[in-house]
This record gives C-alpha cells, structure tokens and sequence, in this order.
C-alpha cells in the first residue's frame, strides 16, 4: 500500500463552528465539529467513514472538499493544498474532486430537469457544444442505469433511488476523481441499497475512482470500503485496513461499535456479547478533558481524564488514538498490562 | 393547466355575482340619502320626485338586475367604444353616477389612468426595492444591512401610509420645499419643463407608497431567500463548483421567487383598494379618491360599481397567482 500514489492527504483538520450569545452576539465558544483529524486516502481505493450520529462524519467529508471555510490543518487533494485556497480558485478544483450527498430528495433543484442538473457543471466548466453536452448527458444516464427518456423530467417524478443516480451521474460529470459519498445509502430502502452500491462499485472500476465514503452502516462500509475510519466526537479514533478492523478492533469505541452490528444468523445473534455504552455522546461545543470518550468508555482509567491519547501507529497502517496502547506500541500488546499500570498510576 | 384556468374562471363568476349582490343589498339597506346633500329648502314631495327619477321607485331585485345588465354588457361596450372609436355602443340607458349626473364609466375612464401611473408606480418601485433588499438581507443574515433593512421594512410595515404621507408633506413639502403637496391631474407633459414637474409631484405619493409595498414585499423575500440557502441542493450547486452569483441567483433566487411573485400577484388589487388614504392625502383624483367621494354623497351606484371592480380585480388576481405557482413550481400540478 506503501507504493501507492495518495491522492488525499489531510492533516490536522479542524471545524468549529462559532458560538455567538449575548445581546452583543460575542463569540463564547465553538462547536467542534472535526476536530484535529489526519488521513490519507490513497488512489483507486475507498476509505469508509463510519462513526454515531453528530459524531463530525459528514462535517469531515464537507470540509476536505472545502465546502466550509476549515478553521484549520491541511488538505491536499492530487498533490495541490486546497485549505487556504479562496473559493473562486476552488472553482477550478471542483472538476477533480465531487460530493454525492445524503438526501436524493433535498439536494436536487426542484426546478431543473435532469438534463439541466446533470449538464450544469458541464456549461460551467466547458466550452462544448450543446450537441456534445447532451451526448454526455446521455452517456452518464445509461452509466448509472437511468432511462434517456427522463433527461426532461424533473426530479420530484423520481423515486428515492434514481434521485441518487442522478446525484451520482450529476457527480460524474466531470470526470472527477476522487468523489466524497455522504451517506449516499441512508435515504434509501434496503433494496435500493444494494442497487446504488453495486453501481458505486462498479464505476470505481470502470472510471478508477477514489471514494470516501461516509456511512453508520457498518455492514456498507465493510462491503465497500478497503481501509476504515472510526469517529467519535470529532475525532478519529482509529482508522485501519478493512479486515484488520473488523477482526481486531484496538479501540473500545469501535469494539462497542461494532458489537452492535447484528447478525444475519439467529444462532450467532443469540450468542453475540453486546457491549452497551452508558449515557449519551458530550457536546462538542465543550468536549470533556482528556480524551473525548473518556465519559464512556468501559476501559476507561485515570490518565484517560487526563490527557488527549495520541494518534499513532500500532501496527503498519492500523492508527489509534487510546491510551491503552501507550506503551506497548507493538501489535499483540497485552492490553490487561496497560489497565493495571493505569489502576497503579 | 388550461382546463384548471378554465375552470377555475368558470367558478370566479358565480362568486363574483353573490359579492356584487351582498353589495348591492347592503348599499340599499345603509342609511343614507342621495337628496340628504342637496339644500334643506326643497319640499319633501320634490326630494321623493328626485328619487323616483334616479330610480329608487323600483323593487330592489329589480334595480339589482338592471344595474347589473348595465355593468356587464352597456359599460363595457360603451368604454370599449370611446376607447378605440367603434360604434358599438349600445342604445338605452347608462348606470348614471348620482352626484355628477354623467355615467359611471366615463368617470372610471378618466380616473383609472390616475391611479395606474400613482399606484401602479409606487407598487413597481416598491418591488424593485423589496427584491435586491430581500436577497441581500438574507444573503448577508445579520449583517449591518440586514439589521438595517429589517428595522426600516419593520417601520414601514407599522406605520400607516396616512401617517407617513403626512410626515412627507411636512418634511419635504413644508419644511424643505421640494415637491408640491397636491397632485395636479390636469397637468399636461409637453417638454422637459413639464416632465420634472410631473415627476416631482408624483414623487412623494410614490415614495409613500414605494416604502409601504416594499417593507412587506422585502420580508417575504428575506425568508424565502433563508428557506432555500440552506437547502441540500444549494451545496450540491456549489459542490459542482458554480460561481457563487450563478448559486445564489439562479439556483436559490429562482425558487425563492416562487412564493413571491405569488404574493406580488395577490397584492395588486389590494394596492388599488389601499392607496385610497394615499390618494386622498396627495389629493389625487384616481379610483379611490372617487369611491371616497362618492361615499360621502351617498352616490351608490358609483360605489357600487367601483367595489364590483375591486372584487372582480381580487378574484382575478388570485387566480392569477395560483396559476403563477403552477407554472413556476414544477412540482405543483393542478390537473
């Protein structure tokens, strides 16, 4: 994996959003949204995003590609820093790096047609002819499977998920890259579900796309994604390849996380041990000291209140941040040993 | 969409005709004379001859149907035929304004022009205003501008068009002289001279008019405009890396408008009905300055016919706005 290009390279991104209270509307606090987040994503491959409601996951996606003004850290995406960058030099960025959203039904405008929505970042960008545009138009709707009929329609005539094609053949239509998928299951039935995936997948082939791809469906994600990144509270808290993730969780959020996954199987079902986490997620506008889940965590010991855990490497490209692993370092670190120097300390 | 129009049209007559009946009745049951003006010296038995000859002898349904005939068929053609010199007019009786003795529509004629320049310019302004203050209030929520917008559309939306017209005259007419405190209808453009005349004379009841329209218009605007900046398919627009004008004007501003040019159409008939305080304060001789008069002399088919006008002007108008949201709304279908 080493060898790979990295297409997207974050460094110590920050969102907060401003607080303002009083009479005077003074600026009291921030919420932070993403607060202090570093990956890479690497070309061709799909980076899964999972992590609880309100945890940062969408606010993270919107910020790489810059759709907020960042607080801070750094984003480059196919080797230009993006974080600084005003948004009219943006502008020029977009046709490399795209987003499909979570809602089919609220993200189209309700007064263009299809032909218009998909087409419009093709006038912006181009200097076609209409004749090669509506060629385009044509050839992204039978990419993503919708009938060439519809270009005319407008998008309250669809259902759930061809609204979700036509967000993803709107996606395509500059040959992007690297494209952000926020969500883009969540608003969909089961079924639907399926469908739009298998075409996600099946694009990255044919176009070589490089997806982040956001979910709490960690069912989705494990099917998708080839490296996994867990959120909490803003943060990540551990971000490894797929496999690796889900046989060995290090950090006990994802542990609990994915202990709620259930199983298809009523025998294993019955047998699953169910790690249930006590009271709700802080608020990020005042996150607790130490490290964010220190309030919740069932492993939790005196350093974690303490001091942030650092963010590091226990194994190659298996990254958490947890103190349970502070000084082993080492992958089959015994964890019972770090608990009871936490218990002595 | 036609078969809508058509038949929404089809159901507006009827209305139009049981609104013209209220009217009708309860000018008849008013108390009031159409003789109560005229000198305390002339005997009784000449008072009822007068209201014989002005038609009062008759039963009310009577009177009712003949004014109504009248008002459909005799006015119109009449009007149509001094407007473009046909002879169509027809033969017969008029509906005949009780004060002045000459009929109602040939008063309607001289006056409606009046009102459309008056009116109708403070409620063009006014939505010239209303809209770019709209967008950028909203635009720039909370802003210097937008607070400030916000408190003089809350002021303008308060205080009564009486109050402000007076205020103006006092102001520019009294104190600073700048623009005559009556409208004077006869007054004739020729020449360049005569152009900045009539500007400066229509100008305040304009502006009073202008403020008023424009304080309502301009909040409807705002929250149309904060509706759709945040909705999912703004960021989409940005997201497919448009220039933020091309965003806000043509994604967002497109669908805000469909509300507000609803309530633009709505509006229009209500100018003409509201701007009657204004043109009595200006002293300008249009529409509403003529149902005032006429109240005031008991002239009711005058009054009759003015407030038929006025219903027939909402009802239209409210079609017209419901078959704007049609057409601007493509999700609203009314087959």
């Amino acid at each position: 994996m080493a060898e790979q290009r990295k297409l997207v390279e974050v460094r110590d991104l920050k969102m907060y959003f401003p607080i303002n209270t009083g009479i005077l509307r003074r600026h009291t606090g921030d919420v932070k949204a993403v607060d202090g987040v570093s990956f890479d994503i690497y070309e061709g491959e799909t980076l899964g995003i999972v992590g609880e409601s309100g945890c940062g996951k969408s606010t993270c996606g919107r910020a790489v590609l810059r759709l907020y003004d960042i607080t801070a850290g750094t984003i480059k995406i196919d080797g230009v820093e993006i974080g600084a960058k005003g948004q009219s030099a943006l502008r020029k960025m977009r046709p490399t790096m795209q987003m499909v959203f979570q809602d089919p039904q609220a993200c189209l405008n309700p007064r263009m047609t299809v032909a218009a929505i998909i087409g419009e970042p093709l006038d912006e960008h181009t200097d076609w002819s209409k004749a090669k545009k509506l060629e385009r138009i044509y050839e992204l709707m039978d990419a993503v499977g919708l009938n060439r009929s519809f270009a005319n329609r407008y998008p309250h005539a669809f259902s759930g998920g061809q609204r979700q094609r036509i967000g993803i053949a709107r996606a395509l239509a500059l040959n992007p890259k690297f494209i952000i998928c926020d969500e883009p299951i969540a608003a969909l039935d089961v079924s639907i579900q399926a469908q739009v995936v298998n075409l996600l997948e099946d694009l990255q082939d044919s176009l070589g796309l490089t997806y982040m791809f956001i979910s709490h469906d960690l069912s989705m994600v494990r099917h998708i994604a080839d490296r996994v990144a867990v959120m909490y509270l803003g943060k990540i808290v551990e971000l490894a390849p797929r496999d690796a993730l889900y046989a060995t969780p290090r950090h006990p959020y994802t542990e609990a996380l994915l202990s709620a996954v259930p199983d298809p199987d009523p025998k294993v079902e019955a047998r699953v041990q169910r790690i249930i986490l006590k009271g709700d997620v802080p608020s990020p506008s005042n996150p607790p000291k130490g490290c964010n889940f220190s309030t919740r965590c069932p492993k939790v010991m005196d350093i974690c209140r303490q001091i942030d855990p650092e963010y590091r490497e226990l194994a190659p490209g298996h990254f958490t941040a947890c103190h349970l692993y502070n000084d082993a370092g080492e992958t089959g670190a015994p964890r019972y040993e770090c608990n009871q120097q936490g218990e002595d300390a | 969409m036609l078969s809508y129009t058509l038949r929404r049209l089809a159901f507006a007559i009827p209305t139009v005709l049981v609104i013209s009946l209220i009217v009708f009745l309860m000018l008849d049951m008013a108390p009031g004379d159409p003789t109560g003006s005229l000198p305390l010296t002339i005997p009784l038995e000449v008072r009822e001859q007068i209201r014989q000859s002005l038609g009062l002898g008759d039963p009310v349904m009577v009177r009712y149907f003949k004014w109504l005939y009248m008002m459909c068929f005799v006015e119109p053609l009449h009007i149509l035929a001094g407007l473009t010199g046909w002879d169509i007019a027809p033969e017969g009786p008029r509906i005949l304004s009780w004060q002045t003795r000459s009929p109602v529509g040939d008063i309607l004629v001289q006056r409606v022009p009046q009102t459309l320049w008056v009116v109708g310019l403070g409620y063009l302004f006014g939505i010239l205003i209303a809209l770019p203050i709209g967008v950028i209030s909203a635009y720039r929520q909370y802003s210097w501008f937008d607070q400030a917008g916000t408190f003089v559309s809350m002021i303008g939306f308060s205080v009564p068009t009486f109050f402000t017209g007076v205020v103006f005259i006092l102001i520019f007419s009294v104190w600073l002289g700048w623009f005559p405190s009556m409208y004077d209808t006869t007054h004739v453009v020729r020449d360049w001279n005569s152009f900045v005349f009539q500007a400066k004379q229509i100008a305040m009841p304009v502006a009073v008019l202008a403020l008023f329209n424009a304080s309502q218009i301009s909040r409807f605007m705002r929250a149309s405009m904060l509706d759709n900046l945040n909705q999912d398919y703004v960021r989409t627009a940005r997201a497919k890396g448009l220039g933020e004008k091309t965003v806000v004007l043509v994604h967002v501003l497109r669908n805000s408008m469909i509300p507000v040019v609803t309530v633009i159409a709505i509006g229009i008939p209500t100018v003409f009905t509201g701007a009657i305080i204004t043109e009595q304060i200006f002293r300008v001789n249009g529409l509403g300055d003529a149902l005032i008069r006429a109240i005031y002399v008991s002239d009711w088919p005058m009054v009759q016919t003015i407030t038929f006008i006025f219903a027939i002007l909402i009802v239209l108008f409210n079609l017209i706005a419901d078959v704007l949201y049609g057409i601007l709304d493509p999700r609203i279908r009314y087959d």
